[in-house]
């Protein structure tokens, strides 16, 4: 078992109007010092076995086809966050030490 | 000869019945049609209705697109047969690809409900021909992602080639770019718009017009310029 990021973003000419209402929202809140909000896509993508060249090639595809309009969205990453194991440590603290 | 126009249901589909019996009063059959069907009944027109397909998860239409039945639609369009999206069902032909562009949140981010005032752009689409160009129309508007957005290429080539079908009149309710409320393909046969001409086909339950409160039917000349147009060709 290992799990995949794939990271989707509003593309920069789109106005994004969710992260517009959030970087609105921070300063009544009393968040000081933010310019700008944008808000995107987190999935996380388990698959069986190893992650082969060919299961991230799937998952990029799957990324650009489903996961995604090109229209108005890129995907900004596609990475391997944690390999093996139950994965019971939590998604933080794996991709953590898969960055270390 | 009856024309036939199939109306599809998706999972969360709303407008499916109000389409069918838009499709009825303005005298064709209408032919219920389900997403997990790969077959169109020998239809002569289809109509995606508006609603919240797949609950709108990932983006509005974006599951939808890849329903058994939408691969017979698309290659039904490309053969030329009239096909409609109303709201969500627009949302599906962009995601499918036979319309450009996208739909994103309303720039305000509010669901918005009201009877929107319309002018028509192209009155020779297969579902405008019963419209003079530039008249205006009122039919009712719902919705949360219909913010009408594409790259300045594409809306320039739209707006050259005569495909911007609809402009919101007075107030933009959402954001599109330049004022698009609906569009076309090159062959006019695939058309999409945000607003709701199937809510706006019979007196007593379309919004209000300028004689007396709801009694709108701006939206029936939809279906039957498709009507005629297929009774023609037929």
């Amino acid at each position: 078992m290992a799990t995949i990021l794939v990271h989707v973003m509003p593309k920069p000419e789109i106005l994004d109007p969710q992260g517009k209402a959030v970087g609105a929202a921070l300063p009544r809140l009393g968040f000081e010092g933010i310019s700008q909000v944008r808000q995107g896509k987190r999935f996380e993508i388990t698959v069986d076995g190893e992650v082969t060249d060919e299961v991230l090639a799937n998952v990029r595809t799957a990324a650009e086809t489903l996961l995604s309009n090109p229209v108005i969205e890129d995907v900004v990453q596609v990475k391997v966050v944690r390999e093996g194991g139950c994965g019971c440590g939590g998604h933080g603290k794996a991709e953590k030490d898969l960055l270390a | 000869m009856t024309a036939r126009i199939g109306v599809v249901t998706f999972p969360g589909t709303l407008d499916d019945r109000d389409a069918s019996r838009a499709v009825r009063l303005a005298g064709a059959e209408a032919v219920e049609l389900f997403h997990a069907d790969a077959d169109l009944k020998d239809v002569d027109a289809v109509v995606l209705p508006g609603g919240f397909s797949y609950g709108d998860y990932l983006r509005a239409g974006a599951i939808a697109r890849f329903a058994p039945i939408m691969e017979k639609v698309v290659d039904a369009a490309n053969g030329g047969m009239p096909v409609l999206g109303i709201c969500n069902g627009f949302q599906v032909l962009t995601e499918v690809h036979l319309l450009p562009g996208s739909m994103i949140k309303n720039e305000h981010l509010h669901f918005i409900c009201r009877d929107q005032t319309l002018r028509v752009e192209n009155a020779e689409t297969s579902w405008t021909t019963e419209y003079q160009d530039g008249e205006e129309i009122v039919i009712p508007l719902k919705n949360q992602d219909g913010q009408y957005v594409a790259d300045d290429y594409t809306l320039d080539q739209l707006e050259a080639e005569g495909r911007v079908a609809f402009r919101y009149v007075g107030w933009n309710p959402n954001g599109s770019r330049r004022d698009i409320a609906g569009i076309t393909n090159e062959r006019g046969n695939v058309v999409g718009l945000m607003p709701h001409p199937e809510h706006a086909v019979e007196a007593g339950f379309g919004p209000d017009s300028r004689e007396a409160g709801r009694t709108g039917t701006d939206g029936l000349a939809f279906f039957t310029s498709a009507i005629k147009g297929l009774l023609a060709t037929a």
